[in-house]
């Protein structure tokens, strides 16, 4: 068994805001092993984003802050770590494709100089070798006519253009762990397909591992091992990618799978969780999802679950597979 | 680029027709035989009858008009009732002297202005931040007239610091190739002059550069501060670039586009501004020009020096105009 790359321990990141605190991140945990392409699915608003960026040491602070836990890349914890050591992280170890694939690029310098930036933060080249790296890397993403892109500006590209873009700017410098944030969200389905693809082909050839955030099962069904469900702001369940389907264990995730479209039998109605996503830090005790759990009993609403180890292998956050 | 400053060019040319037939009309609008009231009630009919042949009253306005064009379009702006001498050539020298204090001015404003703005946008409340706000608070209601005042007295006449008044020291003047004396000191390396002439610069330049200083520091705050939320600088900030080159790179370009709007408006009030300024520190420019020139009725001079300072605003836009292209990309020439 080889050590993971990236280990979050007990992660929680609050929001200090005028109506007070937000625990958006309230203990998670979670690895990734080498290689790996690791799923975390979850509602809207779950904390996913805040998530990712807490790895990257990126939160908006104020009003964000990291609270708790560790976050342990080859062992050494990046909660710790001071601005130098994150800025060399950043980017060449750990890197991250952003949700917002039309306006993460900006819009006033050419594509080249946007990857050559990235290249040479990293790299002691001169400009030459940095502009082949940069083709290169475009070509290796599917972008046609890479010499032209380097001197296009990114309002002359298609969304999905513009997200291949994001990800060769996050692979160029070779990272350990990509982390992609619903990388396809706002891609129409035949681009996203694509742009899926180019990121298991990627993960394939360069080894490196990639952590899969959406709120997509049938993205997570198709690229990842293992999976995290997220709910309001905690890991309420993980397994691989298999248990998940045939087994799932948490009531949360029962209903996910449930309300996944099925092509094979044409039921006319989606099955969808009653209730809505509690606001953080609003259910201060008991189970979180215990307002909308059809299996909610007393213990549910008086004493919080923990994340506990299942004889499967998997882990489960609920007072029904708990002792 | 080429063609849209072509086609941005030549877009002015009604801006400009509009302009002149407003100046045109203005003077002739004033009630009243120009040629009596430049000559004062005792001239003589003759003496009357001459002056409005010369200045060609007698003829109907748009051949006036026509022949105005004319004398405009060949560089001929008529003479000085007062000096007789081409306005063409004696207004440069004022020109110059009002376009160096306000180019001093509004360098002033620009460094100072977007540094505290990005500062303090980049340590949003800090106890920099509070300070640098609220000083352009007070900037920006200053009055300059009571500023200048305020600053002659203190910094001339009571430490005498710098001088109380005018370009450059009347035992030791600058010989005037530009008339633009910082250029011309330059060049000809006379930089004990060019000390002299900064140290004339910073009184009227400081009272000038107040508003604008300020008013371009608190835009720039605030757009810098709605531009480091956006995503393209989390990305940048992704890639492991440090603050500063987020900041002065990836922030500072896109939030410059709105200040330079604010640039170009102020720059064209700083015009107007330094009219009063000139005045207060006897400064030999084309609010000087003009004003000596109301006083003396000469309306050839008046006409040609306002159509200056208009022709000046205009040239300010299509500048402004221009470096906005020339900044976003996404501006499409067309
Ligand atoms: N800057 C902020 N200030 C205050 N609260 C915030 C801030 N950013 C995020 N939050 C809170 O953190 C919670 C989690 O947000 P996050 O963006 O991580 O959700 P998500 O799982 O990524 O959702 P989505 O699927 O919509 O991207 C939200 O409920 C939000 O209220
Ligand atoms: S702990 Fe109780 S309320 Fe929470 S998911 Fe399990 S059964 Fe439902
Ligand atoms: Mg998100």
């Amino acid at each position: 068994m080889d050590a993971p790359v990236l280990d979050v321990k007990g992660l929680k990141t609050y929001f200090f805001t005028d109506e007070g605190e937000v625990p958006a991140v309230n203990d998670v945990d979670f690895h990734v092993k080498r290689g790996e392409v690791l799923g975390i699915v979850g509602e809207s608003g779950c904390g996913k984003s805040v998530t990712s960026l807490s790895v990257m040491g990126l939160v908006p602070s104020p009003p964000g802050k990291i609270v708790g836990g560790e976050i342990l890349y080859k062992g050494e914890d990046l909660t710790k770590a001071n601005d130098k050591r994150m800025r060399q992280i950043r980017g060449n170890d750990i890197a991250m494709i952003f949700q917002e694939p039309m306006t993460s690029l900006n819009p006033v310098y050419k594509i080249g100089n946007q990857l050559i930036e990235a290249i040479r933060l990293h790299n002691r080249w001169d400009k030459k070798k940095a502009w082949n790296r940069a083709v290169e890397i475009m070509k290796l993403v599917g972008l046609p006519r890479a010499e032209e892109l380097m001197n296009s500006y990114p309002h002359q590209l298609s969304g999905g253009m513009r997200q291949r873009v994001m990800i060769a700017m996050a692979m160029v410098c070779e990272p350990e762990v990509l982390i992609a944030d619903e990388p396809t969200t706002a891609l129409d389905v035949t681009i996203q397909a694509q742009i899926l693809d180019l990121m298991k082909r990627l993960n394939k050839e360069t080894d490196t591992s990639i952590i899969m955030i959406t709120h997509d099962l049938g993205v997570v069904a198709e690229m990842c091992e293992r999976i995290v469900v997220m709910y309001a702001g905690k890991v309420i369940e993980e397994a691989s990618v298999s248990t998940i389907f045939k087994e799932p264990k948490h009531p949360y995730t029962v209903g996910l799978i449930q309300s996944v479209p099925d092509m094979r039998d044409k039921k006319d109605r989606l099955y969808s969780i009653p209730g809505t996503v509690p606001k953080p830090g609003s259910i201060q005790k008991g189970c979180q999802f215990a307002p909308r759990c059809e299996h909610a009993f007393d213990r549910c609403f008086a004493e919080t679950p923990e994340l506990e180890n299942q004889e499967d292998g998997s882990r489960v956050r609920c007072w029904l597979h708990n002792s | 680029m080429f063609a849209y400053t072509i086609r941005r060019i030549l877009m002015l040319v009604p801006v400009l027709i509009g302009m002149s037939l407003i100046v045109f009309f203005l003077i002739r609008a004033i009630p009243g035989d120009p040629a009596q009231i430049i000559l004062g009630q005792q001239a003589s009919k003759e003496a009357v009858a001459q002056l409005r042949d010369t200045l060609g009253l007698d003829e109907p306005w748009y051949v006036q008009y026509f022949i105005y064009m004319k004398d405009l379009l060949t560089g001929d702006l008529g003479n000085s009732i007062r000096t007789h001498a081409p306005i063409s050539e004696e207004i440069w020298p004022y020109f110059a002297a009002t376009l160096e204090l306000s180019l001093f001015a509004m360098f002033i404003a620009v460094v100072i202005g977007v540094n505290a703005g990005i500062i303090s946008a980049w340590f949003q409340n800090s106890w920099f931040d509070y300070v640098a706000m609220l000083l352009a608070l007070i900037g920006v209601s200053m009055p300059i007239f009571w500023l200048g005042l305020m600053e002659q007295w203190a910094f001339a006449v009571e430490f005498r610091w710098f001088p109380t008044s005018g370009r450059e020291s009347i035992l030791n003047p600058v010989d005037s190739i530009t008339n633009l004396y910082i250029i011309d000191t330059i060049i000809q390396g006379r930089f004990d002059q060019l000390q002299t002439v900064l140290r004339h610069l910073t009184l009227p330049g400081l009272a000038l550069a107040t508003i604008p200083m300020a008013i371009i520091a608190r835009m720039t705050r605030s757009s810098m501060l709605e531009v480091m939320r956006s995503d393209y600088i989390r990305t940048a900030r992704a890639k492991g670039l440090r603050m500063f080159w987020v900041v002065y790179k990836h922030s500072l370009k896109n939030a410059f586009i709105p200040v330079l709007t604010v640039i170009g408006l102020q720059m064209g009030l700083l015009l107007g501004g330094a009219i009063l300024t000139e005045t207060i520190f006897s400064w030999p420019g084309i609010g000087r020009y003009i004003y000596d020139a109301i006083g003396f009725r000469d309306y050839p001079v008046i006409q040609s020096g306002i159509l200056v300072v208009a022709l000046v605003f205009v040239t300010i836009n299509l500048l402004v105009d221009l470096l906005y292209a020339a900044i976003d990309p996404r501006i499409k020439y067309q």
